[in-house]
């Protein structure tokens, strides 16, 4: 079985994040760049399969020469190979844009099966693996909180606000995962020194057959036109209790007033 | 007159409250706009709920009355939808921005060449009648408007609480049943079983108007019991951090966060949760803010609008006391 995991890099979850006011994309240069955490839980789930299944894994990334240090990262957790589709045309994509170029990528690749976070981490869109089944033509599985391959069907837990499906499909199939998937391990030391020499491919827009003009900030379906700071809230009233539970009728009177009881 | 479509979110045969919102904010846009509102209602029970759907604004409503919709994964509703467009010739649809419905949007989008703007928490009319859509990103730090490319259909995924309900007081929309054939490929991903395990009386963190929230603080997985009792005497919602959720003390699905769900309540309700940024993500934008918590120093206090300092063991059952008192 061959298995795909679309990665992404994103600006660090714990700093601050800022845009760029000139092409209002994400300003990198101010704040470190990670492997989204959600793929932390993708690629978990594929070297789950590996083990299990004797999968080959690899890891798809698009974005510019910088993001190849996170590459290197998805490929230490004990991946097979990577393909980094980079080009300046790519720079300002938005959801379906990055949807294009990952789909196009994925039909210049062999696998079965493709395992998507079910969100990044800065966009949130959730848009992607979706939009990657459309222009593809196959199923998409999406928010798995439970994957299961039995010979060519995949079986998934969709999650819902009320619990969740269960979903199934023949490979070849898409499929993103949520967090309650699985608990993810950490690269071995081994994984860290093997990452370095595992094969990287990098191709271009045309290497792949998109056209420059189909991707990128001139081709965005959706522009954000203007932005702006949250408001800063004005301080709050803060008690302390005097370790007996009385500040909760303060707390109730404060409810009270507001009108939520 | 243009349409502009809003696709009905329900559950048991009743829209879902985001529904009646994203209705009562579409009839004051397409006023503006000079349009009306045609609701589209997938799966069965669309004509049932045809009246409450015309009082709060439908002059129309699609509906496509098969069990198919929810039989297959996605694609059975991304066909209606096509369906429903082309019947209409609209090119703006409102959906509920929750996570299967921005797979069908998401879909959508590359079927009939739209753009699809989620998580929208206000929407104005502005040139040639195309909508603007404010979006907070960066877990609330930064508001943005965003709007879909002219000339393609825009798709606008709207959060819970954006809009308030107004009943418009319409009568009941003229129906029309959505010819759909499905496709090949529709029937590819079957849905085999549906579990629900939430609670049938609590409403969802997605859509309730208050939200409490537990996090490591609780100590253990009865901790939970606590917050329930606490939200079930104000009509809330439970939620938990991920420190909670990754203990196992309550159920993913309820993570809010930055790697979980965002909530927008009118109130929310932190008690043993230390406001770390993630977790701010998903929350920040609730109207106004509840913190419990032993330590004065725990970052959710700078976002509180009213915060005790005390252990929530003593101050939540207490609370829940005058609460009850209140309510007489
Ligand atoms: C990539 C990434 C994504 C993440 N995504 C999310 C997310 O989606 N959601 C999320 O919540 N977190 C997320 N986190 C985790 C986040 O950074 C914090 O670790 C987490 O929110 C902490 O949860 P907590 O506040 O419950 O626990 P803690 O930070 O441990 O806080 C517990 C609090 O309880 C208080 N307390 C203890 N006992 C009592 C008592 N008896 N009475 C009153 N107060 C008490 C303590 O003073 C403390 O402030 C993410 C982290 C990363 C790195
Ligand atoms: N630039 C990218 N390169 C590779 N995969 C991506 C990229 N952007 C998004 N993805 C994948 O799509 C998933 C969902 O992201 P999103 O739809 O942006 O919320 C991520 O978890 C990744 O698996």
């Amino acid at each position: 079985m061959k298995v795909i995991v679309p990665v992404k890099r994103v600006p660090d979850t714990a700093g601050e994040k800022k845009l760029d006011p000139n092409d209002r994309t994400v300003d990198r240069d101010g704040v470190e760049s990670v492997l989204c955490p959600v793929n932390e839980f993708s690629i978990e789930e594929a070297v789950r399969l590996k083990e299990k299944h004797g999968a080959e894994v690899t890891v798809l990334l698009i974005g510019p020469d910088s993001a190849q240090p996170i590459v290197r990262k998805a490929l230490s957790y004990g991946l097979d190979a990577a393909v980094q589709v980079t080009d300046d045309a790519i720079s300002g994509s938005d959801a379906l844009g990055t949807a294009r170029v990952i789909a196009k990528a994925l039909e210049s690749m062999e696998w079965d099966l493709v395992v998507f976070g079910n969100q990044s981490a800065d966009a949130r869109t959730c848009l992607v693996p979706a939009a990657v089944g459309e222009l593809l033509g196959v199923p998409s599985l999406t928010f798995a909180r439970y994957l299961e391959v039995n010979g060519d069907e995949v079986v998934v837990h969709r999650e819902h606000e009320e619990g969740w499906d269960v979903v199934s499909a023949q490979l070849p199939a898409l499929v993103s995962v949520v967090e309650a998937i699985n608990e993810p391990r950490y690269p071995s030391f081994k994984g860290i020194m093997a990452a370095k020499s595992k094969p990287l491919t990098v191709k271009s827009l045309a290497d792949i057959g998109v056209d420059d003009g189909a991707v990128g900030l001139g081709a965005a379906s959706a522009t954000m036109y203007e932005f702006e700071p949250r408001p800063p809230k004005s301080a709050g009233t803060i008690v302390d209790d005097d370790g007996s539970g009385a500040a909760a009728a303060q707390l109730a009177d404060w409810m009270a007033e507001k009108k939520f009881v | 007159m243009g349409e502009m479509l809003v696709l009905i979110d329900h559950n048991d045969g009743q829209p879902r409250k985001v529904s009646l919102q994203m209705l009562s904010a579409a009839t004051k846009l397409a006023a503006e706009a000079g349009q009306t509102v045609s609701a589209v209602w997938l799966g069965e029970g669309g004509a049932d709920a045809a009246a409450v759907l015309g009082e709060h604004g439908a002059a129309k409503l699609y509906h496509w009355d098969s069990p198919d919709a929810f039989a297959y994964v996605t694609l059975p509703q991304v066909d209606a939808l096509e369906a429903a467009l082309s019947a209409s010739g609209a090119d703006t649809l409102l959906f509920a921005s929750s996570n299967h419905v921005k797979d069908v949007a998401a879909r959508l989008a590359i079927r009939v060449d739209g753009g699809v703007i989620t998580d929208v928490t206000d929407l104005a009319v502005g040139d040639g009648g195309r909508l603007h859509a404010t979006k907070e990103v960066f877990g609330g730090d930064l508001i943005t408007t965003s709007k879909v490319a002219d000339g393609k259909v825009a798709l606008f995924g709207v959060s819970p609480n954006a809009f308030p309900v107004e009943a418009s007081g319409g009568s009941a929309p003229e129906t029309v049943a959505l010819d759909v054939t499905l496709s090949e490929a529709a029937t590819a991903a079957k849905v085999t079983s549906v579990e629900k395990v939430g609670s049938a009386d609590r409403p969802d963190i997605g859509e309730a108007a208050i939200v409490v929230a537990g996090g490591r603080g609780l100590g253990n997985e009865q901790g939970f019991e606590l917050m329930e009792q606490l939200a079930d005497v104000i009509g809330a919602g439970v939620g938990a951090s991920r420190a909670a959720t990754d203990a196992g003390w309550y159920p993913h699905r309820y993570q809010i966060g930055q790697t979980g769900r965002t909530v927008s309540p009118t109130l929310y309700l932190g008690a043993g949760i230390s406001g770390a940024i993630q977790h701010r993500a998903g929350m920040q934008t609730a109207q106004h803010i509840i913190a419990v918590n032993k330590d004065a120093e725990a970052p959710i206090f700078q976002i509180a609008d009213f915060g005790v300092v005390g252990d929530l063991y003593k101050v939540v059952p207490k609370l829940i006391e005058e609460l009850q008192t209140r309510k007489g």
